[in-house]
């Protein structure tokens, strides 16, 4: 009885959700199944076998994997190195990675274009140096770059998180019986950070499969993502059923790669900070 | 000891890289030239101008009360339904929390996009129609939040505070409400600081003439982008930089709100 | 009783920091709302492309006649379709290009403009009323707000100068990775169809594939694709050349003196942006008294000094200094205009064809 008042509790926002996440979700369905007419076709879906299209597809599964591979290389330990600092206050590692957000997105990618620029800092300091320029802006390489960049916090905060939670007389118990650092990392850090590594994982490389604005950026129009092209649909060819199409394809390549990481961590996505 | 230094310098790297475009933005906003490739000396005078400029000082309004409203009303929310997904059966809970995710996993153009389709059936596009649409992308945000910490709570205490005859709101306010307060809070400010930096659902569902921070650069983006935007960005980065030193930094009063945060 | 009066305390205290939480957002919106009063019978809704007007020249409006405008900007001309298309605010009042206006007007998304309440239009030059006839037959759809041609703007230090009068010259292997190409589907064909000796306005399926081809095999030698940001890119030096509107390369050329503008000898685009009143519009009158603004001698000079394009307006260009009259860059003289064309708009099917072409080209590898 208590329990189902409790329940009701989530009324509010099951009304929310019918109205405004689930009608939209049915709204692009549509689209996607229709001719510009009204009438029922799959060739929207199908498109997706065109050959730009795949070849957009696979470059951003590429890019977002190698992206996501990036970003959890980086993290890990740097996790490890600030969960040794001991701060009294966690929030404060939160609040120095959530801190750059605050600085509007497109203006921080377009100082980021900047400083890679043919003339810009890094390439003068470098030249400076006697080194050999860094000629990555306009590649895929300066979108992915930026990409780590972008979500790098959503990497570390969960594993952070999760690292910061294994409790210190685990690892002094398996010290007292003898365990070497490199078995205590396997045997005890690894497996109980699992859920914030799958965690980030998702957090990073579902953004980076469907960002455009970043390769719109800083691929000076010669990288295409799948983002781009559904972008393209849109904005730029008025065809709102070709982009729902898309859209639903990427939807669902989406999940997939959710619930083939969510079956490898214990929790999935339910913890992420 | 050499660990030590290792350690020490991959951490500036990490932090040199996360803050560099940020101090390029700090400079260019007192840059003396239109343009944003060249530097033409020190001023202060985008700054002045800034507070002068009324389509600049509107948008800023818009942003600041979208933000604001949109994560007030998704904390509210989204704490409520946290309780609520919390009491349900396992099987309901997987059902509502895959459903919150939908916002999270879309491409944030098809959020955007198909957001709109459904308002223009409906009503027409205003400020109000931002202000769902930011809603409902931070109610997720919220919950996923709340909700672990709801799970970590004991709930028999709470059952133990009833049964020794405490209202429910009482009970609720005095061992519920400290366990999951962490989370609130970092829900709120999560929710915040993605409407904060939302771009293609603003984009989207916005009405004429209604501007927000976001959507005024990308119009400007491919222009130049007005040395003012650069200002504004500074002065909104530093308050959110003190206001957040502030709450991290102060007497420990509420200690457990820092630490969670 | 000592516990529910400690309970209402507590309650009191959480709900009245909500509550300063809300007083706050509340107080904002309030103010917002003050600032945009909703009175629709008063308002003018105008779409523009991006800082394309002088911001105070709205409120000097405004002031002048008590009509609020809800002031809207795009990217490009799809966008603004987009945007029209999907009906979602009633706009009154719209500035586009040539090939979208004519699109429009074919779809029958135009209102007549009532010459009679614009009697300042007769400040705009003839000429380029005549221009407008290639998308508007009779000039009764729209009015020209700002014109340019296409061209190469390059860095004279590091471009051969005797090569720049041909579009070949973005083909040229020793100018790899310094090449800025159009970011958009009509502008990249044009230089690719006028090289070939082709119409921009084609529809021939296999002078098109030609065209498309020539864009694929230069792709490796373009450092970038970009519209607008061309003309930063180039005042940076980041590249030899670029091709721009040629507004841009006015704007350019005052921050660098390295750099010239060319507009090749194959002939370019000739474009027109140009305002129309779009058949959603709720407020025609206050639409048109601020096309009769807008042609003023002195709100055309404000928005001339602001947007440093072309200005059809005589009256204005006469009483500009005698050496920016005669600024080829900006005003492009008759001799180059004579060998540009306007861009048309082309049927659905062949403008799907294009796209797609493009799209190739830009997912091409290199």
């Amino acid at each position: 009885m208590r329990n189902l008042k409790r329940q009701l509790l989530a009324g509010p926002y099951l009304l929310w959700m019918a109205g405004f996440i689930l009608l939209p979700v049915v709204m692009i369905l549509y689209y996607a199944f229709t001719t510009t007419s009204g009438h029922f076709t799959m060739l929207n879906i199908t498109s997706i076998s065109a050959s730009i299209h795949l070849k957009s597809l696979l470059l951003s599964l590429k890019l977002a994997l190698v992206c996501t591979i990036i970003c959890l290389v980086l993290s890990y330990p740097l996790a490890m190195i600030l969960n040794n600092m001991k701060l009294k206050r966690q929030g404060f590692i939160v609040f120095v990675f959530i801190l750059p957000m605050w600085m509007n997105f497109m203006l921080r990618i377009l100082a980021w274009k900047m400083l890679l620029s043919n003339n810009g800092v890094i390439n003068t300091l470098l030249e400076t140096l006697g080194l050999p320029a860094l000629d990555i802006l306009n590649t895929p390489s300066a979108v992915v770059f930026c990409m780590v960049y972008d979500f790098l916090p959503f990497m570390i905060l969960p594993i952070y998180n999760a690292m910061s939670r294994i409790q210190k007389d685990i690892l002094e118990a398996a010290k007292d019986l003898g365990a070497g650092n490199i078995i205590i990392f396997f045997k005890i850090i690894v497996p109980l950070t699992m859920s914030g590594v799958v965690s980030g994982i998702i957090m990073v490389f579902v953004p980076a499969l469907t960002s455009f604005a970043i390769s719109d950026l800083l691929g000076g129009g010669k990288v295409l993502l799948i983002g781009n092209v559904i972008e393209q649909a849109f904005m730029q060819e008025y065809n709102w059923n070709l982009g729902s199409g898309l859209s639903v394809v990427l939807m669902i390549f989406v999940i997939a790669s959710m619930a083939l990481m969510s079956s490898k961590g214990e929790e999935g996505g339910a913890s992420v900070w | 000891m050499v660990k030590k230094s290792v350690e020490r310098i991959y951490l500036s790297i990490i932090f040199l890289f996360l803050y560099l475009p940020i101090v390029v933005l700090i400079v260019l906003s007192f840059n003396n030239s239109k343009s944003k490739v060249q530097w033409g000396g020190f001023t202060f005078n985008w700054y002045i101008k800034l507070f002068s400029s009324k389509s600049i000082m509107e948008a800023f309004g818009t942003t600041i009360f979208i933000s604001l409203a949109s994560a007030l009303i998704a904390t509210l929310l989204g704490t409520l339904a946290a309780l609520g997904i919390d009491a349900m059966k396992k099987r309901n809970q997987t059902i509502m929390i895959g459903a919150t995710n939908i916002p999270l996993l879309n491409a944030d153009i098809v959020t955007g996009i198909s957001m709109m389709l459904l308002f223009v059936r409906f009503t027409r596009l205003g400020l109000s129609t931002v202000l769902i649409a930011h809603i409902t992308f931070n109610i997720p945000y919220v919950i996923l939040n709340v909700l672990p910490k709801l799970k970590q709570s004991s709930r028999t205490t709470y059952e133990a505070a009833l049964d020794l005859g405490a209202t429910p709101f009482y009970a609720f306010f005095k061992i519920i409400w400290p366990q999951i307060r962490p989370g609130v809070f970092s829900g709120f400010l999560m929710a915040m600081t993605m409407s904060l930096d939302d771009f293609s659902v603003t984009y989207f569902t916005k009405g004429a003439g209604i501007h927000t921070l976001s959507t005024m650069i990308y119009t400007e983006m491919r222009k130049g982008i007005r040395p003012e935007m650069y200002a504004l960005s500074t002065i909104l980065f530093l308050i959110a930089l003190l206001l957040l030193l502030f709450m991290n930094f102060r007497p420990s009063v509420h200690k457990e709100k820092g630490d969670a945060l | 009783m000592k516990k529910i009066k400690w309970l209402q305390k507590e309650f009191i205290l959480y709900s009245s920091k909500i509550f300063t939480f809300l007083l706050i957002g509340i107080s904002i919106s309030c103010c917002l709302a003050g600032c945009g009063s909703k009175d629709s019978e008063n308002t003018l809704i105008v779409l523009n492309y991006g800082k394309y007007l002088e911001p105070e020249v709205l409120e000097k409006f405004e002031e002048e006649t008590g009509i609020k405008i809800e002031y809207e900007e795009y990217v490009t001309p799809e966008n603004m379709y987009t945007k029209y298309r999907a009906g979602a605010i009633d706009y009154d009042l719209i500035c586009t290009s040539d090939y979208m206006v004519e699109k429009l007007i074919q779809e029958g998304q135009v209102l007549e403009i009532d010459f009679n309440n614009i009697p300042l239009s007769q400040n705009l030059d003839q000429t380029y009323f005549e221009f407008s006839k290639s998308f508007d037959p009779e000039n009764k759809y729209a009015i020209p707000y700002f014109f340019g041609t296409v061209g190469i703007l390059y860095n004279k230090e590091l471009v051969d100068e005797s090569k720049v009068n041909s579009w070949k010259i973005l083909w040229d292997k020793d100018y790899s990775g310094q090449i800025i190409m159009a970011d958009s589907v009509r502008d990249s064909f044009m230089v690719a169809l006028k090289i070939l000796g082709y119409s921009l306005n084609t529809t021939d399926e296999t002078e098109l594939k030609e065209a498309q081809d020539l864009l694929i095999q230069q792709k490796p030698l373009v450092y970038s694709y970009l519209v607008d940001e061309a003309q930063d890119e180039m005042i940076a030096e980041n590249a030899a050349m670029a091709v721009v509107y040629s507004g841009e390369a006015g704007y350019a050329l005052e921050f660098n003196d390295k750099l010239a503008f060319s507009v090749p000898k194959e002939g370019s685009n000739m474009w027109i942006d140009s305002w129309f009143i779009p058949k959603s519009a709720k407020h025609k009158e206050h639409a048109e008294k601020f096309l009769n603004f807008l042609c003023r001698e002195d709100i055309s000079m404000m928005n001339f000094d602001y947007v440093y394009y072309a200005t059809p307006n005589s009256k204005t260009k006469e009483s500009l200094e005698q050496e920016l009259q005669e600024n080829t860059t900006i005003f492009p003289p008759k001799s180059i205009l004579d060998n540009c064309e306007v861009l048309k708009s082309l049927d659905d099917a062949s403008t799907t064809k294009q796209n797609i072409l493009w799209k190739e080209v830009k997912a091409a590898d290199y």
